[in-house]
């Protein structure tokens, strides 16, 4: 038992319970290449930090995550660089503008159930979605027909063409930058680096390639959490550095497991946990909405 | 000769009259540490008087309280099929912590006078004033407020747990918990006689984070561009540095 008193959140909590969060957090990035925001955040509110701090902490170790997971994907040369850029100038307009949104709900004090909802519905919509996804490529490997990709569709016909090469794909720059807005948006309210909403936009709505989709994200997803890290420091101090550097060891260890578990499954199943993941955060979010509470007051919050 | 004895006697009979307190803390100073896990705060005293006890019901109530800010509570209600944070209100002052010890029940040792001025118990230290007319039923925003922070263990009354001796020595402790937040806290400490408050003594505490935790809190206070910058480099640091650690273990 070794408690540590985070001097941010001004509470004294577990060292290896936090520890163990972070590395949780870090097999879910090693084996799909997601932040893990999703799921950091309400496992922070769970332990006892306080909402402000737990988001914004989340969003600091977001960075360091994606960092070394990202320098790997570049070593592979998996990372689009060039749709990188054209999605983080996507995402930081979103961003901008998803704070507004935030501001503007915070000032008629519904805040609280817009973030429920988003997570709901976004969790549920793409969750859903993997699931059925995953569930026919399976069906296919088995019966050995081999999927047809849809070459074509309305995306290809927008002007303003560009050649991402490494994507091996020639479509306009209006898609992946409004993908980056709505990104931004999301993540600037749902206090997440918004990778479970970018990894499928980018296999089905863009076309990219699955091998690149996974380095490409990350590397927009450092720019957004360390620009909202910042944001949060200097406009609410809510920056636990203490409690980061704590999820960063536990996430370093963890993403270390991950990566080794994640080559050792087809991707195919990879996706399937990854819904059933996405999917269970969204059913108790869900749940917490539908069911009578059994305190109907809670204290403080964002006024 | 014998309007000095008459002077004296007057002189005196103050003395005879009262009760004086005096109390004393095991530390005045907390120091919240990485390592910080709680603390046990010893108050004790003694009641200094010149004369044999009075009669009546004689008792000790001893709080302990922290920095008071304003606290909004929110209720949900039911909004379709879902809940939904509806109603909000501030309390305009409530204590970040509130313990009370005493060495009788409460209801034995206080009346209900005494204890609204001089504000012993959670519900009197609480103080919410003017609450707008759209919420129903401020009373239970209080009630629930002390509820919550009685589950985090942050408001507790423990009767009898004050040990008084012979009418004249006391002393209790309290248990100061692991969320504690730094700041000025007061130990006020109550003799009461049949209900009533006869004397009254205040002593502060101050709780302060030392070291590492002072040096992170006031950089992020003070200079938050220059502490999220560095939280960004060493998250970086710390990123990068692992994953180049784990390369040379595998090769």
């Amino acid at each position: 038992m070794l408690q540590i008193y985070l001097p941010i959140a001004e509470v004294s909590i577990n060292l290896f319970l936090l520890m163990g969060i972070g590395a949780l957090v870090g097999i879910l990035s090693g084996m799909f290449g997601v932040g893990g925001g999703f799921l950091i955040t309400p496992l922070l509110f769970f332990v006892g930090i306080p909402p402000a701090v737990a988001v914004a902490t989340s969003a600091n170790q977001i960075v360091a995550s994606s960092f070394s997971a990202v320098l790997t994907h570049i070593r592979r040369k998996t990372v689009d660089f060039r749709m990188g850029w054209v999605l983080l100038a996507g995402g930081l307009v979103g961003s901008y503008l998803g704070v507004w949104v935030f501001n503007l709900l915070r000032s008629l004090g519904q805040v609280d159930l817009l973030v429920q909802l988003c997570y709901v519905v976004f969790l549920g919509t793409i969750g859903g979605m993997m699931f059925i996804e995953s569930l026919r490529a399976m069906r296919r490997a088995k019966s050995g027909v081999l999927p047809t990709r849809r070459k074509h569709n309305w995306i290809h016909a927008l002007p303003l063409k560009i050649k991402f090469r490494t994507s091996g794909l020639y479509i306009s720059v209006v898609p992946p930058l409004l993908v980056g807005v709505a990104v931004g948006v999301l993540a600037a309210i749902m206090g997440v680096g918004g990778g479970f909403i970018m990894l499928p936009a980018m296999i089905y709505l863009l076309g990219m390639p699955t091998k690149v989709v996974v380095g490409t994200s990350l590397f927009q997803i450092i720019f957004v959490t360390a620009f909202t890290t910042l944001m949060h420091a200097i406009t609410n101090q809510t920056v636990d550095m203490l409690l980061a550097i704590i999820l960063i060891l536990g996430g370093v260890v963890g993403a270390q497991v991950g990566t080794r578990l994640g080559s050792k499954l087809k991707a195919e199943q990879l996706r399937i946990i990854l819904a059933l993941i996405v999917l269970a955060v969204c059913g108790k979010l869900a749940l917490d909405l539908l069911i009578t509470p059994k305190e109907f007051f809670s204290i403080g919050g964002v006024s | 000769m014998r309007w000095f004895v008459a002077l004296l006697w007057l002189l005196a009979a103050p003395v005879y009259a009262t009760e004086e307190l005096v109390a004393g803390l095991s530390t005045n100073r907390i120091s919240i540490s990485a390592t910080f896990a709680g603390s046990e705060l010893m108050i004790f005293g003694a009641v200094k008087r010149d004369a044999p006890i009075a009669d009546g019901n004689l008792g000790v109530i001893i709080t302990v309280e922290g920095p008071k800010a304003p606290i909004t509570l929110r209720q949900k209600e039911r909004l379709g099929p879902i809940w939904v944070n509806r109603s909000a209100l501030e309390i305009d002052k409530a204590p970040s912590f509130y313990a009370v010890n005493t060495s009788q029940p409460l209801t034995e040792i206080l009346s209900a006078t005494d204890n609204l001025r001089h504000g012993i118990t959670i519900r009197r230290a609480i103080r919410s004033v003017g609450a707008p007319a759209t919420i129903k039923d401020p009373a239970a925003f209080s009630e629930a407020l002390i509820r919550l922070k009685e589950k985090d263990g942050l408001y507790k009354v423990n009767e009898n747990t004050v040990l008084l001796r012979q009418s004249t020595l006391f002393d209790t402790s309290v248990a100061l918990p692991a969320n504690l937040i730094e700041g000025p806290y007061v130990s006020r400490i109550f003799l009461t006689r049949d209900g009533k408050v006869i004397e009254s003594e205040r002593i502060s505490i101050n709780v302060t984070k030392v070291g590492l935790e002072r040096f992170l809190y006031r950089l992020s206070q003070e200079n938050p561009l220059t502490y999220g910058i560095l939280s960004l480099v060493l998250a970086i640091f710390a990123g990068w540095g692992a994953s180049a650690i784990f390369r040379q273990l595998k090769s």
